[in-house]
């Protein structure tokens, strides 16, 4: 039995998992916690949010996420991706500045609207 | 010229006050912002979690202000950028600003909107002792030049505090390459959401120091040396528990203050206890026609909270336009008691009451198995049971109409108790 708090919405439901049973969720509050509680011991995973450079006039960086969970392992790595790219303004919210970072499945999208 | 509603600042609140103004039928609508773009802090909280009860999505800061900022160049609501609000005027019900482009401005509205958002306590307010190094931020500003201008602030860096702030810029640190040493709080409790202690702290190993504070900052030109020590119950530093951090930057994560200056001198009534301006079930402030909503009123956990009351406070100014002042302004005041701290709205108007009334506030210390108790005149009008209360998470209960109707004599106090007392 692991204990753990879900970290899906601000709640932060206590959550008790027992891996010895198929991981079977106790103390959540919605069904989300469930699947936080299971993957979170079987493959634990993160959504990344960052900056990358941008090349305008009215900003420097532009705020970007990974479109869905990454491998928590991998979090470094992606960070190093992100360190490599330049995009170019004008920047849509949703724009994929990396697609498919790292073979994850992922897309790397920018989180902020950047005029040129 | 005279504007229907005047929105002072272009933060969250800022842009639901003023959607929703517009939405509710006030034609000329005008919001002010100091800053060059809209959306206010959101701009550098640049991690997700926000929207979830507004949008039922996952949006990052920036995400969920474009998504307001898109809402209102729907409409024809008027922005001015780059421009400071020097005075609110309560009589004249006007408000004084300038910018570069128009010098300076008198602008007259029947309605305006307070939206200034909150100021973080430096380490000025906390008096931290020892040398005056660089290397000392509040974690905001560290935010903002990390995740807007693009420059780190520090290698090795110790967080005082455990408030949201400084739990996600830990993390937010750590990614850019820092080495966060600890986060250093002295409460017993964090005052974080569970959340980010779990994936800003516990995911990156930066231990956390409950019940510690900052007792030496040491260093010539920038921080070198960081001096922590563990507080007793009164929160004084115990000798001989003296930790040495080799770090050169602290981020202070030590509270936000409600930015009232323009509240202040437009001699508004203030609550010394949540900083902010006194304000009514509809969020009108003592001076009849300007609201007030917000991080500037009372400082929230969660961004949706601040939509939702500020979307109140665009629609009250709306209808103030279209109607005038409340004809029927009996009152009942809401007074904060036993293990309550913070009450908004303090005031409440019957008349301008639909439904029910929600009521907001703090709980002054860790609680297990309460209940929130809502009385008038020593009789019990309604209760709320309670697994876990804490400072760090606002409490909001809903009062019916009818219990208002019982109020004798126009008071309500609401405290915690034990449960069974």
């Amino acid at each position: 039995m692991t204990e753990l708090i879900c970290i899906v919405c601000p709640k932060g439901c206590h959550l008790k998992v027992d891996e010895e049973n198929g991981y079977k969720v106790t103390g959540n509050g919605c069904p989300r916690g469930a699947a936080y509680g299971e993957k979170e011991l079987v493959n634990p995973t993160r959504v990344i949010t960052s900056t990358v450079k941008v090349e305008s006039k009215q900003a420097r960086r532009v705020p970007v996420k990974t479109a869905g969970d990454i491998p928590k392992s991998k979090i470094y790595d992606v960070m190093n991706e992100l360190n490599k790219v330049t995009v170019k303004a004008p920047v849509q919210v949703g724009d994929v500045v990396i697609p498919d970072v790292l073979g994850l499945g992922v897309d790397i999208v920018a989180c902020k609207k950047v005029a040129e | 010229m005279k504007y229907d509603v005047i929105v002072v600042g272009g933060g969250p609140a800022g842009l639901a006050a003023a959607v929703e103004a517009n939405k509710n039928g006030a034609e000329k609508v005008l919001v002010i912002e100091r800053d060059q773009e809209l959306g206010g802090i959101l701009n550098q909280c640049i991690h997700n979690g926000f929207g979830l009860h507004y949008f039922k999505e996952e949006l990052t800061g920036p995400e969920y202000a474009g998504k307001f900022i898109d809402m209102l160049a729907e409409t024809n609501i008027e922005v001015m950028l780059d421009t400071m609000v020097l005075d609110v005027d309560e009589n004249e019900k006007c408000v004084h600003a300038m910018n570069k482009k128009n010098g300076y401005m008198k602008l007259e509205a029947k309605a305006i909107v307070l939206n200034m958002g909150c100021r973080e306590r430096t380490r000025g307010a906390i008096a931290i002792p020892g040398d005056r190094p660089a290397g000392v931020f509040t974690a905001g500003a560290a935010q903002r030049y990390v995740n807007i201008e693009g420059y780190m602030v520090g290698k090795k860096v110790l967080i005082l505090g455990s408030g949201d702030i400084g739990l996600i810029m830990a993390r937010r640190m750590s990614l850019e390459g820092a080495k966060v040493v600890g986060c250093v709080e002295l409460c017993p409790y964090s005052n974080g959401l569970n959340r980010n202690i779990v994936q800003c702290l516990n995911d990156y190993n930066i231990p956390l120091y409950l019940s510690h504070t900052i007792t030496d900052i040491q260093g010539d030109k920038r921080v070198e040396k960081v001096i922590v020590q563990k507080v007793d119950e009164k929160n004084q530093p115990i000798p001989g528990t003296e930790m040495e951090f080799d770090v050169d930057t602290v981020l202070l994560s030590v509270g936000l203050i409600p930015e009232n200056e323009l509240t202040r001198s437009a001699g508004i009534e203030m609550d010394p206890a949540t900083s902010g301006p006194v304000v009514y079930e509809n969020m009108e402030t003592s001076a009849e026609g300007i609201f007030a909503s917000g991080n500037v009123v009372h400082v929230h956990d969660l961004v949706d909270f601040v939509t939702a009351e500020s979307q109140k406070a665009g629609q009250s100014a709306a209808e103030y336009v279209k109607n005038g002042e409340t004809k029927d302004q009996t009152c009942i005041a809401i007074k904060n008691g036993d293990g309550v701290n913070g009450i908004v709205p303090q005031k409440v108007r019957p008349s301008n009451v639909d439904k029910k009334v929600e009521v907001m506030f703090r709980a002054r210390n860790v609680f297990k198995d309460v209940q929130i108790k809502v009385k008038s005149n020593g009789q019990e009008l309604a209760s709320f049971k309670r697994e876990h209360m804490a400072p760090g998470e606002m409490e909001k209960i809903v009062i019916p109409k009818a219990f208002l109707d019982k109020v004798e004599n126009g008071e309500i106090t609401v405290s915690v108790e034990k449960v069974g007392a």
